[in-house]
């Protein structure tokens, strides 16, 4: 009995001592297992007078409660210990780079593409695609070109030995179009064009779109607000935008569309060869002989037309300085259009 | 063309300066492509007259001359020039003149002898690319006076973009029109007065070919001297519209042919036998040209013949045997209207584009060829004296051009244009483009005049209205919108969405030409048909691809030579399939990966780390036809292929359809292409590419089981027939099956292989017991005992 105070002592000063949560509950069997040293001290109340036992019995108890809760204090603090070590241990170092596949992107000029095909389409236009290969009638007859005219000259075109052609340009999906669905229609057709040109400004493959608009009232007026409202949409710039007479033999009247330079606003500057227009499509109400030569009566319908160049408005909006760049593959430019 | 200001001020007031000029043209359509000085900037040059030329003591080609300039006692100028001499008037630049390019004239002593300025060359001047000499001033120029102002030098020169359906504007009275048109004001253009013929001789000229040439106007002209000087005011003119001058009689033509629009030809009178004929080639003539060359003739080819053979080719150019030369006297001036179509793509046969043909095939006024014919002979006699005969217009009145009236209706010129428009202002703006303009109910009855050969339809004339009224004063306007929902059909994919799962993936989208190497073609598809092009630009872009893999293979060589170790590229586009005479055109998706299956990184494991392969890349695939279907069967099947290794090569069947091809590239051509690690291809036909619209299935509630098999059998037995027959003795209850592993090595003999299978059972309704998924596993393993000769690896 009067040993109790100097056990508890000792059991809290191997308490103290436990180094980890095993030797804890080494110590807790020892003092308050069931053979515990501290639980085995009731036993031996039996041998004390009745009067005695409960006031006896009430300090081993507290006793054992002190130790207890020592033990519980120190089991806390152990855990602690322990879930910090696993802490320090499994740090890592979240600067390293992550694991797995890079993306790889589309081409720049089939982004420029999709955006402007979403836009036509936001504005109703439905997309056509035609073939590369193309005949005589497609490519120039239907458009208004006559044989040997001087304006065929300028196409610089591609031959195959039967008189079939790459496409000069992709007006002939017009064509197509027409005698396809007729009038009313609104499309656009994108695709690759082929010229016998090749230096530092033109490519012998290059990629066009046409607009095609077929209604009944269809004008010219629109026609300038359609292409106004894409250009400033697709640039997500204010621009200013003219018209200037032209001539394409498949439209009348036909126009060139000079947009306010993009780079300079109009000020003048290397790109725009200081005049602050920069020329961005070429356009006019399709000619009578056009809608005819598509089985749409002249009379009833009107229509307007519109051709650009995407590669060139891939190179404004991405800020490319040579055309080649598109054509090259090279890795090191392709990858800085990755996103999406 | 080159249309020199000064000149266009001849015919016309124009109200704005040169900068304003271009700017209204080109907003009227005739685009204007450069602007710039008729001569570069010089000062301090007079004209001066040399009084006396000594040869230099000290330099046999120098000499001395005294130059009067007007003022004070004439000047000592040392001078090189062949030319100087005694009497001839030149420019002198004076001490503290400057030349262009910044030289500055000092008073200097040469080879001893003082000189106080420099007698000075066209070329020194800036007017010629080239001189013999120092600059030859008429004996009329007045001594002393600014260099600059004598020749009008302080002159711009407009280029200009002349589209082919204004051959009309392919003159300065044509751009003087149009300034007319733009400007209100009227032409007023050199006075040209008929002279009596002095003698009375002509040529005959018969129009064989009436249609093609219905109007031919000559004159001869006897005793003139070629040799004379061409006035300077005349080459000034010639020179700033980029013409060489040559002798007094082609540089009247050429002048004529500028101002007028009309092209014309001067004969030697004495070398022309006879009649004139103006007729179609017959088959294997061939005539002599002016430049040396011998042109074969077809017969639609329109000739001037003499009585003898042909003398030139009609609007194009004329024979050597009757050219004008130095020592000409007569001529015989041919002045002839040819239509368009005889002459249109002809000159392009032998490589020419001429100013004749230029002008002819866009249209040359059918009215003009009497005024320009007189406003020759008057050039020419003042240059070159003689005298001229009578002029003989020969014409097939039948064959005329006319041009038809055309009606233009108010109301179609509002609907196409958008926009209203004053009576009053049409009509205005008609007759200022020279058509003859009468009131009708619905609108106006309009002939246009005989040089316009764009004028046909009433859309030619609304063009011209909304030309000269300007294309900034039509306002734009939305057009009221289609409201109608249009087809999205769920079965063709998105194109971006299908790009983007091989961008996910790691490749690039490239863009090569459609037209490649044949030799390169030939090398990876053997002696497969390709078209050909007639005139390819090179001989390495000759064929249309049959694949685009030739494109992605350079372009990887292309990366690898650029030091890229990892490559994976795809394109989208065209191929040119060709089947005897019918080629077909088929959209197709392709691709090629070459170097590491993973971009270098840390913490990969080792096999990660390896070169991509065919299974790499068949993932890829996979993936792809993934994003299309759910339930599409896809197989690959070994198949050869002429570029792929033959055991490493796949056809790819959608649905057993053929769709496309996947294989590493065969080792000999890795080898000699000197690829550093194996590409591996692929090739899809796009339009097979359709998306499968997903249906709901019902969800099983009920457990699954899964049972791994180790499974030893031959090689020779391909994964695809163990999966078959498992399907088919566990029918509906194996839900999946999954291969986790393929072992050769210690413990499995030479020429067999271990290929473990997860077998994933579930039953729809009810759980499945050991002993169903027991027998389930032995009855696998029976069948493939006795399909396979298979053995289980505990
Ligand atoms: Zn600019």
């Amino acid at each position: 009995m009067q040993e109790l105070s100097s056990l508890v002592e000792q059991a809290l000063a191997e308490v103290a001592e436990c180094a980890g949560l095993a030797a804890l509950d080494e110590v807790r069997v020892r003092w308050l297992g069931k053979k515990g040293t501290l639980t085995e001290q009731l036993k031996s109340l039996g041998g004390l007078p009745a009067a005695e036992r409960p006031a006896a019995g009430q300090r081993i108890n507290d006793a054992k409660a002190r130790v207890q809760e020592a033990i519980e204090a120190r089991r806390e603090a152990l855990t602690r210990e322990e879930i910090e070590r696993a802490l320090a241990a499994g740090r890592i170092d979240v600067t390293l780079p992550g694991r797995g596949e890079r993306r790889g992107g589309l081409h720049p000029v089939t982004k420029a593409r999709l955006r402007i095909e979403a836009l036509f389409q936001r504005a109703g236009f439905d997309v056509a695609t035609g073939p590369e290969i193309e005949d005589d009638f497609h490519n120039f007859e239907a458009l208004n070109f006559p044989p040997n005219h001087p304006a065929r000259a300028m196409h610089d075109t591609f031959y195959f030995p039967d008189g079939k052609l790459l496409r000069t340009h992709t007006s002939p999906v017009q064509i197509r179009a027409m005698l396809e669905r007729g009038a009313p229609l609104a499309v656009v057709a994108p695709g690759r064009v082929y010229r016998c040109d090749s230096d530092m400004t033109h490519s012998p493959m290059f990629h066009q779109i046409e607009g095609l608009k077929v209604g009944e009232a269809v004008s010219f007026a629109n026609l300038k607000a359609m292409l106004h409202g894409f250009l400033q949409a697709f640039f997500e710039q204010d621009l200013a935008m003219r018209l200037r007479p032209s001539y394409f033999p498949f439209t009348e009247p036909s126009a060139e569309v000079d947009m306010s330079c993009v780079f300079c606003g109009g000020e003048g500057c290397r790109t725009c060869k200081h005049t602050g227009w920069l020329e961005i499509a070429g356009c006019g109400m399709v000619h009578p002989n056009v809608l005819m030569a598509s089985g749409i009566d002249a009379e009833r319908y009107s229509g307007y037309a519109f051709g650009m160049g995407i590669d060139r408005l891939a190179m404004l909006r991405y800020g490319v300085n040579d055309l080649r760049l598109f054509f090259e593959n090279d890795l090191r430019f392709l990858e800085q259009f990755r996103t999406l | 063309m080159k249309v020199p200001y000064s000149w266009l001020t001849d015919w016309i007031a124009v109200p704005w300066d040169a900068a304003g000029l271009g700017e209204r043209l080109t907003m009227a359509g005739l685009e204007l492509e450069a602007i710039e000085p008729a001569a570069p900037q010089f000062t301090g040059v007079v004209v001066g007259e040399i009084l006396s030329a000594e040869k230099h003591p000290q330099a046999d080609k120098l000499r001395i001359c005294r130059v009067a300039t007007g003022q004070g006692e004439p000047l000592q100028i040392v001078c090189g020039a062949p030319n100087a001499r005694a009497g001839l008037k030149s420019a002198l630049a004076k001490v503290g003149a400057v030349l262009p390019n910044e030289v500055k004239i000092k008073a200097a002593k040469l080879r001893g002898t003082e000189s106080a300025g420099m007698l000075c060359s066209a070329k020194e001047l800036g007017l010629s690319d080239s001189s013999d000499g120092i600059l030859e001033l008429p004996a009329d120029a007045p001594l002393g006076a600014a260099l600059r102002d004598y020749l009008h030098l302080d002159d711009t020169i407009l280029d200009l973009n002349v589209t082919p359906n204004r051959g009309d504007a392919l003159s300065i009275i044509g751009i003087a029109r149009e300034v007319a048109a733009l400007s209100g004001g009227k032409l007023a253009g050199p006075a040209v007065r008929a002279a009596g013929a002095a003698h009375a001789q002509t040529v005959a000229v018969h129009l064989d070919a009436p249609a093609a040439c219905p109007r031919f106007a000559g004159c001869i002209v006897r005793g003139i001297d070629n040799t004379a000087a061409t006035p300077i005011w005349l080459r000034e003119r010639l020179r700033r519209a980029g013409v060489r001058s040559i002798s007094p009689v082609v540089d009247v033509t050429n002048y004529v042919m500028l101002e007028l629009g009309q092209p014309m030809h001067a004969y030697d009178l004495a070398k022309l036998e006879g009649p004139i004929h103006v007729r179609f080639a017959e088959a294997g003539e061939s005539v002599t040209l002016l430049d040396g060359r011998t042109a074969q003739l077809q017969p639609d080819v329109l000739l001037i013949t003499d009585a003898a053979a042909p003398v030139g080719i009609a609007g194009i150019m004329g024979g050597a045997r009757t050219a004008v030369s130095a020592g000409t006297t007569s001529v015989f001036l041919e002045v002839a209207y040819f239509a368009p179509d005889a002459i249109i793509g002809r000159a392009l046969r032998w490589g020419l584009t001429t100013d004749a043909s230029q002008r002819f095939e866009r249209g040359v006024d059918p009215a003009g060829q009497q005024r320009a014919l007189e406003r020759a002979l008057e050039l020419i006699q003042s240059i070159a004296g003689g005298e001229a005969g009578p002029l003989v217009l020969t014409e097939s009145e039948a064959h005329r051009p006319v041009r038809a009236a055309v009606t233009l209706r108010r109301a179609q010129l509002a609907r196409l244009l958008g926009a209203q428009f004053e009576d009053r202002r049409v009509r205005a703006v008609l007759e200022g483009l020279g058509m003859r303009v009468a009131p009708l109910p619905e609108g106006w009855r309009v002939e246009p005049p005989s040089h316009r050969f764009d004028i046909a339809l009433e859309a030619d004339l609304i063009e011209e209205v909304a030309r000269i009224v300007g294309y900034a004063a039509i306002e734009e306007r939305d057009a009221v919108a289609f409201e109608r929902v249009r087809a999205l059909p769920e079965a063709a994919p998105s194109e971006q969405g299908l790009l983007e799962v091989l961008a996910a993936r790691g490749y690039q989208e490239a863009v090569n030409y459609a037209f490649v190497d044949p030799q390169l073609q030939q090398r990876l598809f053997g002696d497969v048909l390709a078209l050909a092009l007639a005139n390819p630009i090179a001989s390495d872009l000759s064929v249309m691809r049959v694949s685009l893999w030739p494109g992605l293979l350079r372009a990887a060589l292309e990366n690898q030579r650029r030091q890229r170790d990892r490559i994976r590229l795809f394109e989208h586009g065209a191929r040119f399939e060709q089947r005897e005479s019918v080629t077909r055109e088929i959209d197709t998706l392709a691709g090629v990966a070459c170097g590491p299956r993973m971009p270098e990184q840390w913490g990969l494991p080792r096999p990660m780390r390896e070169p991509a392969d065919f299974f790499d890349v068949k993932g890829d695939l996979e993936a792809l036809l993934a994003a299309l279907s759910a339930r599409a069967e896809i197989r690959f099947e070994p198949q050869s292929h002429p570029c792929l290794h033959p055991g490493r090569a796949a056809r790819v069947l959608r649905e057993g359809k053929p769709i496309g091809w996947l294989g590493e590239l065969h080792p000999s051509l890795v080898r000699s292409m000197e690829f550093v690690q194996v590409p591996v291809l692929f090739e899809l036909d796009w339009a097979d590419l359709a998306l499968d619209r997903p249906a709901y299935r019902e969800i099983s509630r009920q457990p699954q089981v899964r049972r791994d098999l180790a499974v030893v059998v031959d090689e020779s037995v391909p994964l695809s027939r163990l999966a078959e027959r498992v399907a088919l003795v566990a029918s509906s209850l194996l839900r999946d099956l999954r291969v986790f592993d393929v072992y050769r090595g210690p413990g499995v003999e030479e020429g067999r292989k271990s290929v473990a299978l997860g077998l994933i059972f579930q039953e729809f309704s009810r759980t499945l017991t050991d002993d169903d998924v027991a027998r389930l596993v032995a009855a696998v393993v029976a069948d493939l005992r006795v399909s396979f000769n298979a053995s289980i690896r505990e």
